[in-house]
């Protein structure tokens, strides 16, 4: 690639207009000081609006431009949307929370907007350099962001775990690249499938590459038995992060196993179904359980967290355009109910202090029933009580389970999500039958009141017109398997 | 015969150096170690034809990483004799993920010796004609411009994050501001005043 | 190049390498045999100040050296970058010449950042 070709070119416009107004917005900030904090972060928000038009904007093609390096295609196109949006609800959300816990640096958002560019890259990637490099970025963003509170022994602690043990995935991942290169003399995810086929049979150190590829995914989705950090990483991490974490980075991390495990992986696909089973299998089971004896909100949405990649994760297994469609819908409702769950739980304030522990919540039908009401709506929708959301999301993937002979799995998924309902009820009974704590403040910003009436709005009313969705996600993930 | 004493000198002198890192007592002597542990990995790249990441090793990790290890081991002042007292009980378990990552190394091996097809796979670290380091500047700046700027992110968040992690200003510390006593003029600042004799100020 | 042939390149390092750990064995040799060595108490014991040392030379350094050291990396990694660069500037043409601007327009906009927010002053 020697020349300039603007039609290529206009594929990664939506990445380089985040990076450029990212590094503009750095100047601004360091030109003018922390002041500018609140202006760089509706700056940021404004940038994902626009970046989400351009992306609508471009050509959605099935093609790969920057030499082979990046892929455009239906698929990768409605994932950067979600992401996007996700990126748009946990910016919205921060600005006032910046205020309120006196962190309020013009380098959070910038960060945000960083760790979206490089989920961006991670899932467009049609090379494994290119999913490490925007790997790398996100995850080197996200290391900050949960230290972010620095003179906090707990954000500092998160910081460090996440980041030692994410340093760890990350070695294992390029490991296993370095054996898938070894052995397939390719990178190119469209070359590995084709080189792999010139030899008799399976080379095993291809399948130990693929194996650590997989861990270290593995890791950044969080599923059991790779999950140790989620629940401390989540409880010390400032929470507006914490909401970030839990929304957009599962995202961009299902969406590239999906594109790994269905393309230049596609023809092992018995071998990783093996390890995509237990992996869904043990986090549905532990995230079940550990759930039940949690008393702080935020290291229970870990759990849940930890729980729904299990769920999205037996979409994944079947390899069929059905199953990756399901897992597409499942992920968007997850994304919506959590952003919801999220800004709840940001609305826990007494006395100018968060709280965050589960008996907080009592009696919060009697103080702020809307919000009671709320948050019983979003977590019935959670624990795939129908007709809401989430229930369609659990029922689309055990369908497709079912349908692929997966029935062993299938059943487990549902009495998992039987035990973890358990969990998610207890809140409600906290909330609506137990002695009412005091009050929560009053102030809730706009944004707060928005993403929670929005989120509430698409879980009550999913069920009017499912196929929207559905029909959409059929279409874009159809998009993984035409090659 | 040259190559293979010199790959010998090399390997040898390696691990040897890369054990006493883990076992020297003192921190400070395991970084000196580390160091010759990365020339020694530099001399490995270098009779591999890899001269340029062996340059790297040198420039980078000895001129740089190495020096960054000897500020944090100064900087965190941790009395590494009471932190080796509770080691001994995580050998059984360090010998285990060892012996797994060496198992599949040599499995990855066997596997190597036995598909003469990987090997065809093989690319060239001196392709025909042209030295390392131009090979890898054709690509690096043309075939993967899209990896290479998303690299000049991740350098960028680096900074950002060093400077958000470690950086304070000092409220009590007076800065030199260059411009502004450039700027500073007599007229501004001083004020001349008579004052008759025999009376004081 | 046969890989032997392009070794032959390195033979004046060995040869440095080799001057350099011989000369350096011969003077801690040398010094070690010749040398007139008669230890006794006194000779050994701690002096100039008087005193036995009361607690460990090291002190924790500021992490301010961390910083520095960070930042010389990023732009020691950066140099990196360049040398493939600049011996192969004839083959890449304009566009790889462009593409390294643009990689060191991105990191001129971290050191603006780090300029201006006071990282590199000390105090």
């Amino acid at each position: 690639m020697n020349n300039f070709n603007p039609v290529e070119f206009s594929a990664v416009f939506p990445e380089l207009f985040m990076a450029v107004a990212a590094m503009v917005l750095l100047v601004a900030g360091a030109v003018r000081g922390n002041g500018l904090t609140a202006f760089i972060s509706w700056s940021v928000l404004a940038t994902f609006a626009i970046t989400a038009m351009f992306l609508l904007g471009i050509d959605w093609d099935s093609r790969t431009v920057m030499g082979d390096m990046f892929r455009m295609n239906p698929f990768t196109g409605f994932i950067k949307l979600l992401i996007l949006a996700g990126l748009g609800a946990t910016t919205a959300l921060s600005v006032r929370y910046l205020y309120e816990e006196a962190m309020a640096r013009f380098e959070y958002p910038i960060l945000i907007l960083l760790a979206g560019l490089g989920m961006m890259i991670m899932v467009s990637a049609n090379n494994l350099l290119t999913l490490y490099v925007g790997l790398e970025l996100q995850s080197l963003s996200l290391y900050v962001l949960a230290a972010f509170r620095r003179d906090n022994a707990r954000s500092s602690e998160a910081g460090l775990k996440y980041f030692v043990l994410g340093a760890l995935a990350s070695g294992m991942l390029l490991f296993g690249v370095s054996l898938v290169y070894g052995f397939a003399g390719t990178i190119d995810y469209s070359a590995i499938g084709g080189s792999l086929a010139t030899f008799d049979g399976m080379p095993v150190g291809f399948m130990v590459g693929m194996v650590f590829v997989l861990v270290g995914i593995a890791f950044k989705i969080s599923a059991v038995p790779f999950h140790m950090w989620t629940p401390d990483v989540y409880e010390g991490a400032p929470t507006s992060v914490t909401a970030f974490f839990a929304l957009v980075p599962k995202i961009a991390a299902i969406a590239v196993l999906m594109q790994l495990l269905y393309g230049p992986f596609g023809g092992l696909s018995a071998h990783w179904q093996q390890i995509i089973w237990f992996l869904a299998v043990a986090s549905m089971i532990w995230s079940a359980l550990a759930g039940l004896v949690q008393n702080n909100i935020k290291r229970l949405m870990a759990y849940s967290s930890i729980g729904n990649m299990g769920y999205a994760l037996v979409g994944l297994i079947t390899g069929t355009p059905q199953g990756a469609s399901a897992v597409v819908v499942y992920m968007t409702i997850y994304m919506i109910m959590t952003a919801g769950v999220f800004a709840i739980i940001m609305c826990m304030r007494r006395g100018e202090r968060a709280v965050e522990s589960i008996d907080d919540l009592a009696g919060l039908s009697r103080t702020s029933p809307l919000l009671a009401y709320a948050m019983a709506i979003l977590l019935f929708s959670m624990s795939g009580i129908p007709p809401l959301a989430g229930f369609f999301g659990k029922l689309l993937v055990f369908q497709a389970a079912i349908g692929q002979g997966f029935y062993t799995l299938a059943v487990i998924g549902v009495i998992c999500s039987v035990v973890a309902a358990y969990y998610y009820l207890r809140i409600i009974k906290v909330m609506f039958f137990d002695e009412a704590a005091e009050p929560f403040d009053r102030q809730m910003a706009f944004a707060k009141r928005a993403v929670i009436a929005l989120s509430v709005i698409f879980v009550l009313f999913f069920i009017l017109k499912p196929n929207m969705l559905v029909d959409t996600a059929r279409h874009t993930a159809s998009a993984l398997f035409s090659g | 015969m040259f190559e293979a004493l010199a790959f010998y000198v090399f390997a040898s002198v390696l691990v040897a150096s890369a054990l006493m890192v883990i076992t020297a007592r003192n921190p400070v002597h395991s970084v000196l170690f580390l160091i010759l542990s990365f020339f020694n990995a530099a001399g490995l790249f270098v009779l591999l034809g890899a001269e340029f990441i062996a340059m790297i090793l040198v420039i980078v990790y000895v001129g740089a990483v190495a020096v960054l290890f000897l500020f944090v081991v100064m900087m965190l002042d941790i009395s590494f004799a009471d932190l080796r007292k509770g080691a001994m009980q995580y050998v059984p378990v360090g010998l285990i993920a060892g012996g797994i990552l060496l198992l599949e190394l040599i499995s990855i091996f066997a596997a190597w010796q036995f598909s003469p097809e990987a090997s065809k796979n093989a690319a060239a670290p001196t392709p025909e004609g042209v030295e390392n380091t131009v090979a890898l500047g054709r690509l690096i700046y043309t075939d993967y411009v899209f990896a290479f700027q998303a690299a000049g992110m991740v350098l960028l968040v680096a900074m950002i994050g060093a400077i958000v992690l470690t950086h304070r200003q000092r409220p009590d510390v007076r800065r030199q501001k260059v411009s502004a006593q450039n700027a500073r003029r007599p007229e501004d600042v001083l004020e001349i005043q008579k004052i008759s004799s025999n009376s004081g100020v | 190049m046969a890989p032997s042939e392009f070794l032959v390149n390195y033979f004046p390092i060995l040869l440095f390498v080799g001057i350099a750990i011989g000369f350096g064995l011969l003077l801690v040799v040398s010094s070690l045999l010749l040398s007139w060595r008669r230890p006794d108490v006194n000779k050994l014991s701690a002096y100039e100040c008087g005193f036995d040392a009361f607690d460990d030379a090291r002190s924790k350094f500021d992490v301010r050296f961390y910083l520095v050291a960070i930042l010389f990396i990023i732009f020691d990694l950066e140099i990196a970058f360049l040398f493939p660069w600049a011996v192969s500037l004839g083959d890449i043409g304009l566009f790889g010449f462009w593409s390294m601007v643009m990689f060191l327009g991105v990191l001129t906009v971290g050191f603006i950042y780090e300029w201006k927010k006071g990282a590199l002053d000390w105090e």
